[in-house]
């Protein structure tokens, strides 16, 4: 996946993101971070076509986004916007398996290979056991998964996901994270955008710092999530410390007194 | 889960048409259903033949038909707006569609009391579904926010509209021939009564046109209940398919409207309890069409008979009054359990 000298802007407002050009490494996880208003999710709507750009365009496997038929893209960009609507008393199986809509014919009921792929997006989650469990009895972390699930299942070789850990404690957001990595680690593309940074340096393979709609910095984990950047990007004063091979953002206190 | 939407959709047009059949056979001339299930298979004598398919069918026939419009019609425009008090009866369809009818009978009439011609048989449902698809227009354009409906917003546009609509609808009444006025508004309770094959027709038409072509747009509708972004990243082209629906729930409320006046309640009711009895996440299309056509046709054999059959004498009542009964408490519970969800 390639983006290329994106702009995108709502409406006539200013840029949102400027000009930005971004090359995702295939079969990787990448985790896109940045303050708030800093554009990250602004940027994965531009990638998918939640969000026409007002300029620049992006490059699935050589072919503009735009210039794909709804369907087909369906087929090769599986995206999960952030507040997606989880309809009264829909059950896990029956949500997931609404990911397989771009693969059904007009008529088509669901085939053996639907339920094959449904089947196998709530194994990846874990969720085998609850799949008749209404979504809306589920705590928040399942219900992620479930809907994780859902795009897993839409069988689809790049994945978008939109702050898929917000709202959750830090255990749920860890059992998210592993099923996000596990998804990238059977050689799928994954961008997930992130405000955790230190789950996202555990995380990533790539990591995509954004301040104010450009990227302020990219590379492997350990060498991007400096204490300087931090300073600079987030206006945050923080040791950087090593956990593992992987860097964790311990902020400065600053005790009264 | 789906077998249990196939199993009531079968029920409730069985049901449908076995009061359909009592229907035909009571009123002033008191007819066995042997003698009207005769008729309808081609037999019979000729005085039952032209009380069964002369008298009585055209209006049964209409309220079954009136009856799969406005329900399907509300099926469509609770589900693209995620809101159950999102029915043509509420946010301004009917009302639309009444005043562009209601114009016609009216501006066109003879002063007598009754219209004829082109006027009455094409006029008023044109008129009817210019007024409807009016009121849409005006209701979509109001709470459209960056490129998105909003979805509160539609129900509170939507009562604005209705009112304003039945504004015009009120001054029309009052200027129009006595005549005109009286029959307009007999017609605006919601009324079956004395309705020809003429009245039947069109809704007819736009329920073997459009019913199947929103049954094509099922599998769409349930990725788009999932959200508009959701919807659009498994491929469905949210805008066009919101635009092709919400024109087919406006042309069937307002054919229906045409039809037998706005009767309140149906497009309202039976979706939601559809739902509540399938247990799916939306209104399935089918079983809310059986059921607003039973809905309908009991309405309308209580409001035929039941003053009678009450021993309080020979009244009939408009269809739209009994379904506004049984509706109305049903729209404040839908009322209460939104606020507590709150």
């Amino acid at each position: 996946m390639h983006v290329e000298n994106l702009t995108l802007a709502y409406g006539a407002d200013a840029p949102v993101v400027d000009r930005l050009t971004l090359e995702v490494p295939s079969g990787q996880l990448t985790a896109v971070v940045g303050p708030n208003g800093s554009g990250k999710s602004t940027l994965l709507r531009g990638m998918s076509r939640l969000l026409t750009p007002a300029s620049g365009r992006v490059l699935l496997d050589g072919k503009d986004i735009h210039q794909l038929p709804a369907r087909e893209l369906a087929r090769k960009l599986g995206v999960l916007p952030q507040g997606p609507v989880t309809p009264e008393g829909i059950t896990a199986a029956e949500l997931v398996s609404r990911g397989r809509h771009p693969h059904r014919g007009l008529f088509g009921r669901l085939t053996s290979e639907d339920d094959a792929a449904t089947n196998e997006a709530l194994q990846a989650v874990e969720l085998t056991e609850l799949r008749d469990r209404p979504v809306d009895q589920l705590s928040g972390g399942q219900r992620q998964r479930v809907w994780i699930a859902m795009v897993l299942a839409q069988g689809t070789q790049h994945l978008l996901l939109d702050e898929p850990t917000t709202y959750l404690d830090l255990a749920h957001a860890v059992d998210v994270m592993n099923v996000v990595h596990a998804a990238a680690t059977t050689g799928r593309t994954v961008v997930a955008v992130l405000h955790d940074l230190t789950l996202a340096a555990q995380y990533a393979e790539h990591l995509v710092v954004m301040g104010d709609g450009q990227i302020a910095a990219q590379g492997r984990p350990f060498d991007v999530l400096t204490a300087a950047l931090l300073d600079d990007v987030f206006g945050l004063k923080a040791t950087v410390v090593e956990v593992g091979g992987a860097p964790v953002v311990v902020p400065d206190r600053r005790l009264a007194g | 889960m789906r077998s249990r939407t196939v199993v009531l959709s079968i029920l409730f047009a069985a049901l449908a048409i076995v009061v359909a059949l009592v229907s035909l056979s009571v009123g002033t001339t008191k007819l066995p259903l042997a003698d009207v299930v005769e008729v309808l298979l081609g037999g019979g004598r000729r005085g039952t033949r032209l009380v069964v398919l002369e008298l009585r069918l055209p209006r049964v026939a209409t309220g079954l038909l009136v009856g799969i419009a406005f329900a399907v019609s509300g099926a469509l425009l609770q589900t693209l707006s995620r809101n159950p008090l999102a029915s043509p009866d509420i946010v301004g369809v009917n009302s639309g569609a009444s005043a562009g009818a209601v114009a016609v009978i009216v501006l066109a009439g003879t002063g007598g009391g009754n219209i004829s011609g082109v006027a009455a048989k094409v006029g008023i449902p044109l008129a009817a579904v210019l007024g409807g698809l009016l009121a849409t227009l005006i209701v979509g354009a109001l709470s459209i926010q960056r490129g998105v409906v909003d979805a509160g917003k539609v129900v509170l546009i939507g009562v604005g509209i209705a009112a304003a609509a039945n504004s015009l609808v009120a001054w029309l009444l009052v200027i129009g021939d006595v005549n005109d006025a009286g029959r307009a508004a007999a017609w605006l309770a919601g009324s079956l009564n004395s309705r020809a094959w003429s009245d039947a027709v069109p809704v007819l038409i736009a329920v073997v046109l459009l019913l199947p072509v929103a049954m094509m747009f099922n599998r769409d509708l349930s990725a788009l209940v999932l959200g508009d972004d959701v919807a659009s990243s498994l491929g469905v082209r949210v805008a066009r398919i919101r635009l092709v629906l919400l024109v087919i729930a406006t042309v069937l409320a307002a054919m229906a409207t045409a039809g037998a006046g706005p009767i309140a309640f149906v497009a309202l009711v039976a979706p939601q309890v559809a739902l509540r009895l399938t247990r799916m996440e939306r209104p399935p299309m089918l079983t809310t069409a059986m059921l607003g056509a039973l809905f309908v046709v009991l309405a309308d054999l209580l409001a035929r008979n039941g003053l009678q059959w009450a021993q309080v004498g020979p009244y009939e009542l408009p269809v739209g009054v009994v379904t506004a009964a049984c509706g109305a408490p049903y729209l404040l519970h839908l009322i209460g359990r939104q606020q507590k969800g709150r």
